[in-house]
């Protein structure tokens, strides 16, 4: 019986990294949604720092949407 | 068509049979948290999930040139086993769905084939090594990695969102569940219907209807794809009641986290070539999002039960289909007949059962627990 260990593991590392990667930085971008919607009911304003931040969070995430949508069809490798 | 006998019509029926509660199985896997936490209507979500069943069976044409992935001898397999084996597989499916257990399809069909093959050809037939490797191995080490994923970003989840208006974070992230609810399923079509289109194109090639190196017919894909979407756009709303609300209350951010860490290990794994059951990983997942946030409760006594009737899938699926292999081996068509029946009438008893206390769109969401007794009538009675 052969085990692989060191796939194991990768899997391992690479997808407890990956998760907690994308839940903090969609957690990020729904901080700065929050942040920019509090700050409009307060002053009236928008607040494009936090919009921005909200932006690229989920920008970013949707990246990672399409990575996996890539690595889910084989047509595409 | 000549080629294809009384037998190999039989198989490719039952092999769309199972294929069929494979979908209904495994709605909960994608779909449970994002109706528990309202990210989704009950309805929308299961239709989401069969049109991305379905489409992920046309995607992927890779389909595995084994039945198994090596952990019976394929060589020695008749379509007669596979029948057997489907029938184990399917009885299994059955009794867990009625239970409102979230056990693995896979290894229901594993198990089913494995028993029908040591019956059939004999011990020599299962590779056992094989099955340590390929099930036993990633059974164990899949929703433990999915359910520290889960705690890890659930707990930092709610520790960045902390001070934020709590509205604005639910909605937030019910938005994020739906993309990742919806890749859970697109991946769980490319596999799960795969599986299937490999038991009845192989089972065309022995039957030598195929090539021997053919890949599935457009009719095979089409009629797989077709029966796990419909079976997942029918919905088991007795696991999805498990998954959602049975292991632990779960909130939007959880489900968020728990989702996104089932998608990563489901996809890690697939690449690096790991067999592993997405049921396993989604309550790994699940009951890793319920640890993370504090005070959250995770009721371990349905935790238990499902852990349990993990333990007991493969051998009670082994069980029968070693029985039915007996049977279609010694009996020839009219054995097969006989096994087909009794499965029928067993299946037929079981979901007449269920209709004691019935669990659908509208009330999946009510309590916590599936229960097979009738439930009392007034709940019954707000329910319908």
């Amino acid at each position: 019986m052969h085990l692989d260990w060191t796939a194991l593991g990768q899997v391992t590392v690479v997808s407890i990294g990956v998760t907690v990667a994308v839940v903090v930085v969609f957690a990020l971008g729904v901080l700065g949604l929050a942040q920019a919607e509090a700050a409009r009911e307060r002053d009236g304003r928008s607040h494009p720092l936090a919009v921005a931040q909200a932006g690229l969070c989920f920008l970013a995430c949707a990246a990672v949407v399409v990575y996996g949508i890539y690595l889910i069809v084989p047509q595409f490798h | 068509m000549d080629h294809i006998t009384f037998l190999v019509a039989v198989v490719i029926v039952t092999a769309l049979a199972f294929d069929f509660t494979n979908g209904f199985h495994d709605t909960a896997n994608a779909m449970a948290t994002s109706i528990a936490t309202g990210a989704l209507r009950p309805k929308t979500a299961v239709l989401i999930s069969g049109a991305l069943n379905i489409a992920g069976a046309f995607l992927s044409t890779e389909v595995a040139r084994t039945i198994s992935g090596g952990i019976v001898d394929d060589t020695l397999v008749t379509p007669g086993m596979i029948f057997a084996g489907l029938v184990g597989a399917i009885l299994w499916n059955l009794l867990t769905w009625l239970l409102g257990l979230p056990s693995s399809s896979s290894h229901a069909l594993f198990g089913g084939l494995i028993g029908a093959v040591w019956v059939g050809a004999g011990s020599h037939g299962v590779h056992f090594d094989k099955v340590v490797e390929k099930v036993l191995i990633p059974a164990f080490a899949s929703p433990v990695v999915a359910g520290l994923a889960a705690l890890l970003a659930t707990y930092l989840a709610y520790r960045i969102t902390a001070r934020a208006r709590k509205e604005s974070v639910t909605r937030g992230f019910r938005l994020g569940q739906i993309a990742s609810a919806s890749l859970v399923s697109l991946a769980h079509g490319t596999n799960d219907a795969q599986k299937t289109m490999g038991v009845i194109t192989l089972t065309l090639i022995s039957a030598g209807a195929l090539g021997h190196d053919a890949g599935p017919p457009a009719w095979v894909i089409a009629s797989a794809g077709l029966a796990i979407g419909l079976g997942t756009c029918l919905g088991g709303w007795r696991i999805i009641r498990t998954m959602g609300k049975g292991l632990t209350d779960i909130q939007s951010p959880q489900g968020f986290a728990a989702e996104a860490a089932s998608t990563t290990v489901i996809l890690t794994s697939a690449h690096l070539g790991f067999a592993l059951s997405t049921t396993q990983v989604c309550s790994g997942g699940i009951l890793g999002a319920g640890l993370g946030r504090r005070l959250a409760e995770v009721r371990w006594g349905t935790a238990g039960r499902m852990v349990i009737a993990w333990l007991v899938t493969l051998p009670a699926a082994a069980l029968v289909g070693g029985v039915s292999a007996g049977v279609v081996k010694h009996g020839g068509n009219a054995g097969t007949v006989v096994i087909a029946l009794v499965a029928a009438a067993v299946s037929a008893f079981i979901v007449i059962t269920s209709r004691r206390n019935p669990i659908h769109a509208n009330n999946v969401n009510e309590t916590h627990e599936v229960t097979i007794r009738g439930t009392a009538p007034t709940r019954v009675g707000s329910a319908a």
